[in-house]
């Protein structure tokens, strides 16, 4: 069993971060400048980290397996970015965040790293601000918040529906500024294929140029990742299609542990699912439940004739609706957690209401918004006796003014006017909040690696609160790795460069050649997409919303059967040296299929229901789920080294020194 | 639906490229994308090449997918990306040409796959606020008025895809380079450097090889994101102004 050290600092939870920062080691000037750093990704984690490590003088390489560090998935994050600024006065503070974090978390994070988070969180908007960052704001020029799920409060910052777009052009164009500084070479199109050790430190990378198919060696004293997820295990999901595992992956055949890997974020709003043909799924705004109401028809037989499309969702009558979330939910309505939000609506559809063709949709409804604000808009406008046609117009109006873009992008997709008839939704794989294991310093168990933002594991636990990606990429780029990096590198300042030549690279290399020959020389029938989508639907069938022991033992036996069938009949077109989008997907697919099996086993480990792990074994009487903290307080972190036969486990227990574990409830 | 698809295939820059056609069946729902999704299958299950071509997020703001349809950059849809088209704006029996963006400065990589670093240089030369990581006051510091922060947001939604350049027949980066300079130029944040930046990324939008701008508003028409023209003359007003009001030239 591998001693996992959490690192966490001595001292009142309040105040570890700082007394910690104030104390640790440092590296000087002189030496940040004879020191190099990998960062893989540029995301908000990645180009926030290798920005602010280039303005603090060390010598950055920046990799990005896309054709510029603006296109990283972060930009479609729609609806906002958390911070305890408390700027609406309605009682936020950092206490409040961390509290709302580790309760929706559903106890399964890690208190120490959580509250830190909490803390930098307001140093973040400022940084945006600074940097140019057009947030929404009020009349009076200051900033404007709204409110997410699963808090009572309006901490919330956003750019309309693109707030993620506008973060990630903030840091993109910091880490422009770098480059043109010369602090910071950057890498496009180069994807990582290798973690490289020498002496069980990380020290390089091996990548795949993607443009010549030139497999690379690349040297640093240290490594940091900031990948992002691998919800695209599930092929249909609401990542980019590029979005892949194999950079963290290749860490964990190098040594480095996978953490909480069965703890996936099923987002309860999204665009439905419309046929075989379709390639992946689109986000609606969690901000949207702000103002709509979610329903289906109380009676079965209306909810069939909407399927069959006899019937549309204005002919039901008011009374004739069920608004299942507010009827369960009452404290927090529509606004409940997204993984509460998004079993209720499985609930609901698995019981025969939905209302789609499918039968696996449900109402996001905006009708009752309207008419409300069109009402107080036209009482602030002097309108006396407006009709209802004027008040719908009004209300229309201020309805496309918070949700316009997102509005369109339903209408582009679906064909349907969403200010006319509700919107129909279902949930999808959004988020992961399992990633790399990583300590209170954001390093791996592998020493010199580091892991920040979706890669990690470390501050979401078994679900993640709305804004707060956004909020936790940027926190590590930012604020916390450019102070914790120093803790290890402030040990090699004697080491010299690292050279490529080291017969290390030359092994990783080689490997990663093979990989390569080998995905060529199967020579099959089948494409790669098809595979990929076979094992999305194992895992969504399987490893999805609910879960149970005879599934996922089914599951893992169809996971190792179908890496079989991979390897023996796969077809990859073209050649290695040139660009070959193919190839990419077939490594990266290669990666998902030994993913999914240990996401499968961690669920099967996990018996217990918490966040979005639901074992259907596991729940209340009232359906809720079951969390056994007795017996699984800890985070499971899965081994599974080049050479092992198959995935072992580790723990790190839980402590909670300053919260009381509860039951969730948002009744 | 039955259509015709006239696709460009070239094999890396320096080889000739042709028109290849194909035959795909589609349905209305699927994206344009989805579509070419299934013409690949259709390749890669005969053993033959699929097309090569750029996409990722698939929603419309990632700025990558880019593909000039019927001659227009993004396809007929006003305001609407290439993965944002849905083949339910087509008619079972259409023939539709599809090219890679073409300009001298987004080198031809393969299919319909081009270079666009050259954007990326542009912003490298001045497209941000030299503001170090921590240095920052309280966000609410500087109030700045909601109109004035809503017109830099809406310079500031560029998704750089390129679409401005492909439409223009000078192949010019004007409302490209003019969205970011106006973004930073409205807000007080930004306004510091204005003609520092405006100058320098003019000078690095001429040095990659980007045409003139002769007003002829194709790029606004073709923007997926409805950047406007008004950017571009704010551009020039900046531009024109920093060169009396710097004694500095960049």
């Amino acid at each position: 069993m591998i001693d996992l050290k959490s690192n966490v600092p001595e001292g009142e939870l309040a105040e570890k971060w700082t007394k910690y920062r104030s104390t640790m080691n440092l590296v000087a000037p002189n030496n940040k400048r004879r020191i190099e750093v990998i960062v893989v990704g540029t995301g908000l984690a990645g180009a926030a980290a290798a920005a602010t490590l280039g303005e603090l003088g060390y010598q950055v390489k920046a990799f990005t397996f896309h054709d510029s560090p603006r296109r990283a998935h972060s930009i479609a994050a729609q609806g906002g970015i958390n911070a305890a600024k408390n700027y609406q006065n309605d009682g936020d503070s950092i206490y409040r965040l961390f509290y709302d974090t580790i309760k929706g978390g559903d106890y399964r994070s890690r208190e120490a790293n959580v509250h830190r988070l909490a803390e930098v969180s307001r140093d973040i908007i400022d940084q945006c601000v600074a940097q140019g960052v057009p947030f929404a704001r009020e009349y009076g020029g200051l900033l404007a918040n709204r409110s997410f799920g699963g808090v009572q409060v309006s901490r919330t910052f956003y750019a309309r529906g693109q707030t993620g777009q506008q973060l990630l052009i903030g840091a993109y164009q910091a880490l422009a500024r770098q480059i043109n500084a010369g602090t910071v070479t950057m890498y496009n199109r180069h994807e990582m294929l290798d973690l490289v050790k020498i002496d069980g430190k990380a020290r390089g990378i091996i990548t795949r140029n993607l443009l010549t198919g030139e497999i690379e060696k690349h040297a640093a004293h240290c490594v940091v990742l900031g990948t992002g997820g691998y919800g695209n295990v599930f092929y249909l999901s609401t990542n980019a299609m590029n979005s892949n595992v194999t950079a963290a992956w290749r860490s964990v055949r190098r040594g480095a542990l996978m953490a909480n890997p069965c703890f996936t974020q099923i987002h309860p709003t999204c665009i439905p699912v419309s046929g075989e043909y379709q390639s992946k799924l689109t986000l609606m705004s969690e901000s949207l439940r702000n103002d709509g109401r979610v329903w289906v028809p109380k009676k079965k037989e209306d909810a069939v004739a909407i399927q069959q499309r006899k019937k549309k969702g204005t002919d039901i009558p008011e009374e004739d609706r069920d608004y299942y979330l507010e009827r369960r939910y009452p404290a927090f309505g529509n606004l409940v957690p997204r993984d509460v939000a998004s079993r209720a609506a499985k609930v609901e559809c698995d019981k025969g209401h939905g209302v789609s063709p499918t039968g696996l949709a449900v109402f996001l409804d905006f009708g009752a918004a309207i008419i409300r604000y069109g009402k107080s808009e036209a009482n602030k406008t002097g309108v006396k006796n407006a009709s209802h046609a004027k008040i719908l117009e009004l209300g229309e109006q201020v309805v496309e003014a918070k949700y316009g873009n997102l509005f369109e992008m339903y209408e582009k997709i679906t064909g349907e006017n969403p200010y006319k008839e509700p919107m129909k939704i279902y949930p999808a794989v959004h988020y992961t909040m399992g990633g790399l294991w990583v300590d209170y310093n954001l390093e791996t168990n592998v020493s010199g690696l580091f892991a920040l933002g979706e890669a990690n594991f470390s501050d979401h636990g078994a679900n993640r609160l709305g804004a707060s990606a956004l909020m936790q990429g940027l926190a590590d780029g930012y604020f916390v790795i450019p102070y914790t990096i120093g803790q290890f590198l402030s040990k090699e300042i004697r080491t010299p460069m690292i050279d490529s030549n080291h017969e290390a690279f030359n092994e990783a290399a080689k490997s990663c050649k093979a990989r390569i020959d080998k995905m060529f020389a199967i020579n099959g029938n089948q494409s790669v997409e098809s595979f990929h989508k076979r094992l999305g639907k194992i895992m969504w069938e399987y490893c999805g919303m609910a879960r149970n022991a005879e599934g996922l033992n089914k599951g893992i036996k169809m996971i190792q059967e179908l890496k079989a069938e991979y390897y023996s009949d796969v077809f990859v077109p073209g050649s290695n040296e040139e660009f070959n989008p193919e190839l990419e997907k077939a490594l990266r697919v290669a990666d998902f299929l030994e993913l999914g099996e240990v996401m499968m086993r961690d669920a099967l480990n996990r018996e217990e229901s918490c966040g979005g792990h639901f074992r259907e074994e596991y729940q209340t009487p009232e359906g809720e789920a079951l969390r056994n903290d007795a017996d699984f307080t800890y985070v499971a972190a899965w081994q599974w080294e080049e050479g092992q036969k198959e995935a072992s486990l580790h723990k790190e227990n839980l402590v909670f020194d300053n919260v009381e574990l509860k039951t969730r409830s948002y009744k | 639906m039955k259509l015709t698809l006239k696709i460009w295939r070239q094999k890396n820059a320096n080889a000739q490229g042709t028109f290849e056609s194909h035959q795909v069946e589609a349905d209305e729902h699927m994206s344009f994308l989805e579509m070419l999704d299934v013409l690949n299958e259709d390749l890669v299950s005969q053993k033959k090449e699929p097309v090569s071509f750029e996409h990722d997020c698939r929603e419309g703001i990632c700025g990558t997918c880019n593909l000039v349809i019927d001659g227009r950059p993004h396809g007929p849809n006003q305001g609407t990306t290439t993965c944002q088209l849905h083949m339910r704006h087509f008619k079972n029996g259409d023939t539709i040409t599809i090219e890679p963006w073409r300009a001298n400065a987004f080198p031809i990589i393969k299919d319909l796959v081009v270079d666009r670093t050259a954007f990326d240089r542009i912003i490298q030369s001045g497209g941000y606020v030299a503001v170090n990581t921590g240095q920052a006051q309280d966000g609410n510091a500087i109030p700045i008025e909601k109109d004035q922060s809503g017109e830099a947001f809406d310079a500031a939604t560029c998704i750089g895809c390129g679409a401005c350049v492909a439409a223009c027949p000078n192949a010019s980066a004007m409302l490209f380079v003019s969205a970011k300079v106006s973004h930073l130029d409205l807000l007080p944040q930004g306004k510091v450097e204005s003609a520092k930046r405006v100058q320098q990324m003019v000078n690095q939008m001429d040095a990659e090889g980007f045409g003139n701008c002769t007003n002829t508003g194709a790029c606004e028409a073709d923007c997926p994101k409805e950047i406007q023209l008004t950017n571009i003359a704010r551009l020039n007003r900046l531009y024109t102004s920093s060169m009396f009001s710097t004694s500095k030239k960049y």
